[in-house]
């Protein structure tokens, strides 16, 4: 028989027992919402801890050191243990390449790169009114605005990238409040003076023009210096350490568990300031000293990172950076392999929901080979007819199977819509109950095109596979034993 | 019960040698030879169709020898259990014998592959039950269209071919009903019209008259005898005959089991009694039987 005589036919069947043939369907159809909803779920659950990990900047990005031979220098803070290419006895005496502005251009000019910035990391002394307050303060790129952290801030992100503002950790800000009294909102607004160690460059004739431009900036920019360690040592240093100050304004307060500034970082600084303002500061780094020593093997003397993160478009972009990175002489480090293990985790979370979300599915088979079952003891005479009138046994199989497959391309169709449901008030329960904890809602659901496709294709499939015992017994029905007359 | 216009009602009674118009009436009547002739629709050796119930062996049909000559109406009596259904069960391929061989317009059926045996009861044989057996939410017309979807015949003939074997039984006008809305014969004539639209050689008919009452089954066979002699049996002159009546130029072989012995005698030329699943009896009745020339100009299936 033609497939469209066979669907017409098995269309018929199925509609002269509406009601069996409708619950059966049913069954089916809530087999395939539980396999979507679970589904549905697992791809939510992943999209929204990729989206949260790629805004974390940390998946994106890849943190460049200068190779040294000084202790673990070159290590990174967070995990510092396993990831770091770190020194593996290279000989002290091969020069490390600095990680000047030159080395910042071309790391810029890399593909696929959006963003290099240093991070600044240094102990500062805020000061609100007459009481003073020993801090950690953190350098911020612009495109950490897009951070969870600042989600919930009060206030605003710093309003350009040059601004001299500064945002406080929440704690912070709490207690530099409770010296003045003020609730911590107050704050926002004011302006605080932070006291710091700064690098003061020595005379313009001892001193290369990089320092010098940075002296001329920093004098722009109104840092007094009024405590010069003027030292015949400062001679060799290429500058001296003062202590210096800058007033900021205070235009955010944030609550933040990790805030991601760079250098591999992903821990909480008491304070953040924008990268540039950082830099203008000209503040003594870490690196400055071990950099001091160096120079004075090599007689070079210029300004250097001691880290830069690099972010591209896409964390797809890692590999081919890190390489780059590397062939450039630094050490790259990157959390792909963490990623890696976590895309396996959520392989692992989708099978088992998805086993899940099948087993009602299966339940749901046992229905279609049931009611098939039942059609054939109901239509014995039918089938015995349709065989006396040449039927094959071809014919009468194929007529089941597309019984079963019309009730499981229904039933899937119906079970996408029922599940989608599912999930919009799983979805909506989540929304709610988010609010209610202050939490931002997520959309923790996710139906893709290909979920949708392979629900009502699996759905078939099973229903064929059910529909596989009762066809071929029909096939096999005896027709003279079904025709005989009662 | 109206009888329909495309039988010619049969006096009871002698019955007259009708011919075609254009046969020679000196070429009537040759005797029916029992070996193997040219003609022969079905030929049966040695059938035999035993069923085994544990240790008790039934022979249903228990070696039956029988050739039915293309154009013939056989009528098969015998008493209940005499093995009449089964041996028809056997010539249709429902049932496959135990021994012996059923050869069908030539071909044995045992030696046909079950798709071959599918195609042969679809489009040389034609069954009539006495049940009807009409699927009954189908409307007329989706029944009689059964044989042919199976078929695969194209769509578009289909409503044609449907229309002709429906006109030819009478019910063109109840293409829409549903066999729960007609009466017994009409349903009957339902049957055979589903059992005539694939324009098989030989229809097969258990009891077609079981079920109805007398004067209905008279007009059922009256329709059948008209199947198995379309041009002799039609009236000329009859309004209406026309594309039906041109379809219905080919003689159809007819074997129907019955138990009534003066419907037999009536309208078949030839007569098997059954006993015990044998030929207990084999008779000629004063019905004409088919001609070498009638046979020639119908066209004798290859
Ligand atoms: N499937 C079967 N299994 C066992 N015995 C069977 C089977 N089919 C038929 N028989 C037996 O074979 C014998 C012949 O049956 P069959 O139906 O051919 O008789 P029949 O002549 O058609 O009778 P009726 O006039 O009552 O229809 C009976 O004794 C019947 O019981
Ligand atoms: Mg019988």
């Amino acid at each position: 028989m033609k497939f469209r005589d066979l669907s017409e036919l098995a269309g018929r069947n199925l509609r002269e027992a509406v009601l069996r043939n409708t619950l059966t369907t049913l069954g089916i159809a809530v087999g395939v919402a539980s396999l979507v909803a679970m589904l549905s779920l697992g791809v939510g659950l992943q999209e929204l801890v990729g989206r949260r990990l790629e805004r974390s900047g940390l998946f994106d990005s890849v943190l460049v050191r200068p190779r040294t031979g000084f202790g673990n220098q070159g290590q990174p803070r967070m995990l510092g243990s396993g990831g770091g290419p770190g020194p593996g006895g290279a000989p002290i005496a091969a020069t490390p390449r600095p990680l000047d502005e030159a080395a910042r251009l071309q790391l810029a000019h890399l593909p696929n790169v959006v963003e290099v910035y240093p991070e600044f990391r240094f102990t500062g002394d805020l000061r609100l009114g007459p009481g003073g307050h020993l801090a950690q303060i953190a350098s911020l790129p612009a495109s950490a605005s897009g951070n969870d952290a600042f989600e919930s801030m009060k206030g605003h992100f710093f309003s350009s990238p040059t601004a001299r503002e500064i945002i406080l950790q929440l704690d912070l800000a709490q207690e530099l409040a409770a010296l003045q009294q003020l609730p911590p909102a107050d704050l926002i607004g004011k302006e605080v003076v932070v006291r710091y160690a700064g690098r003061q460059p020595l005379e313009p004739e001892t001193s290369d023009p990089a320092a010098r431009d940075t002296a001329a900036r920093d004098t722009s920019n109104g840092r007094r210096p009024n405590q010069e360690l003027a030292s015949p040592e400062d001679a060799a240093l290429g500058f001296s350490i003062v202590s210096s100050q800058v007033p900021l304004h205070v235009v955010g307060i944030v609550d933040a568990e990790a805030v991601t500034s760079g250098g591999g970082g992903f821990g909480r600084a008491g304070a953040y300031v924008p990268v540039a303002v950082a830099q203008q500061l000209a503040v003594v780094q870490g690196n400055d000293m071990s950099e001091i020593v160096r120079d004075s093997t090599t007689g070079s003397r210029a300004e250097h990172y001691a880290n830069l993160t690099v972010r591209v478009n896409h964390p797809s972009g890692i590999p081919a950076l890190e390489a780059a990175v590397k062939d450039m002489g630094y050490t790259a480090f990157s959390l792909q392999d963490v990623t890696r293990s976590l895309t396996r985790v959520f392989a692992i979370l989708d099978l088992l929901l998805g086993i899940f979300g099948s087993l009602a599915l299966a339940v749901a088979s046992l229905g279609i080979i049931n009611t098939l079952v039942m059609a054939i003891l109901e239509r014995r005479r039918e089938i015995g007819v349709l065989k006396a009138l040449g039927a094959s046994n071809g014919d009468i199989r194929q007529l089941f199977f597309t019984e079963a497959g019309v009730m499981g391309l229904a039933g899937g169709v119906a079970g996408v819509a029922l599940g989608w449901g599912i999930g919009r008030v799983i979805q909506l329960a989540t929304t709610i109950y988010l609010r209610r904890q202050a939490i931002p809602a997520e959309n923790i659901w996710s139906v893709p095109w290909w979920l949708v496709a392979g629900a009502i294709g699996f759905s078939v499939v099973v229903s064929l596979v059910a529909g596989m015992y009762p066809a071929t017994r029909a096939a096999q029905l005896d027709p003279v034993e079904a025709l005989r007359y009662e | 019960m109206e009888s329909h216009p495309y039988t010619k009602p049969r006096g009871v009674g002698p019955v007259t040698t009708e011919l075609t118009p254009g046969a020679e009436p000196t070429a009537a009547q040759p005797p029916i030879e029992p070996g193997g002739r040219d003609g022969a629709a079905i030929r049966i050796q040695n059938l035999a169709r035993h069923y085994k119930m544990g240790s008790a062996t039934i022979r249903a049909v228990d070696g039956i020898s029988l050739e039915v000559h293309s154009g013939d109406f056989v009528a098969v009596l015998g008493a209940s259990g005499s093995g009449k259904s089964s041996l028809l069960n056997l010539l249709a391929g429902l049932d496959h014998p135990t021994s012996g061989s059923v050869f069908v317009l030539g071909r044995e059926l045992g030696a046909m592959t079950p798709i071959e045996l599918s195609r042969h009861r679809n489009g040389t044989i034609g069954m009539v039950f006495q049940s009807f057996n009409l699927l009954p939410r189908m409307t007329v017309m989706e029944n009689v269209e059964l044989p042919l979807r199976i078929a695969e015949v194209p769509r578009a003939e289909r409503p044609q071919r449907v229309r002709e074997a429906l006109e030819r039984v009478g019910l063109a006008a109840r293409l829409t009903h549903r066999p729960g809305e007609l009466s017994g014969g009409e349903q009957q004539r339902v049957a055979i019209a589903r059992a005539l639209v694939n324009r098989p050689r030989i229809l097969l008919a258990d009891e077609p008259t079981g079920n109805l009452d007398s004067a209905t089954g008279e007009e059922i066979l009256r329709l059948i005898s008209s199947i198995n002699k379309p041009v002799a049996s039609a009236a000329p002159g009859v309004p209406g005959v026309n594309v039906a009546a041109a379809h219905a130029t080919t003689a159809t072989t007819v074997v129907m089991v019955t138990h009534e012995r003066a419907l037999a005698e009536r309208y078949a030329n030839r007569i098997v009694t059954m006993a015990d699943g044998r030929i207990a009896r084999q008779e000629r009745t004063a019905n004409p039987a088919p001609t070498a020339e009638a046979i020639a100009e119908k066209g004798v299936p290859s």
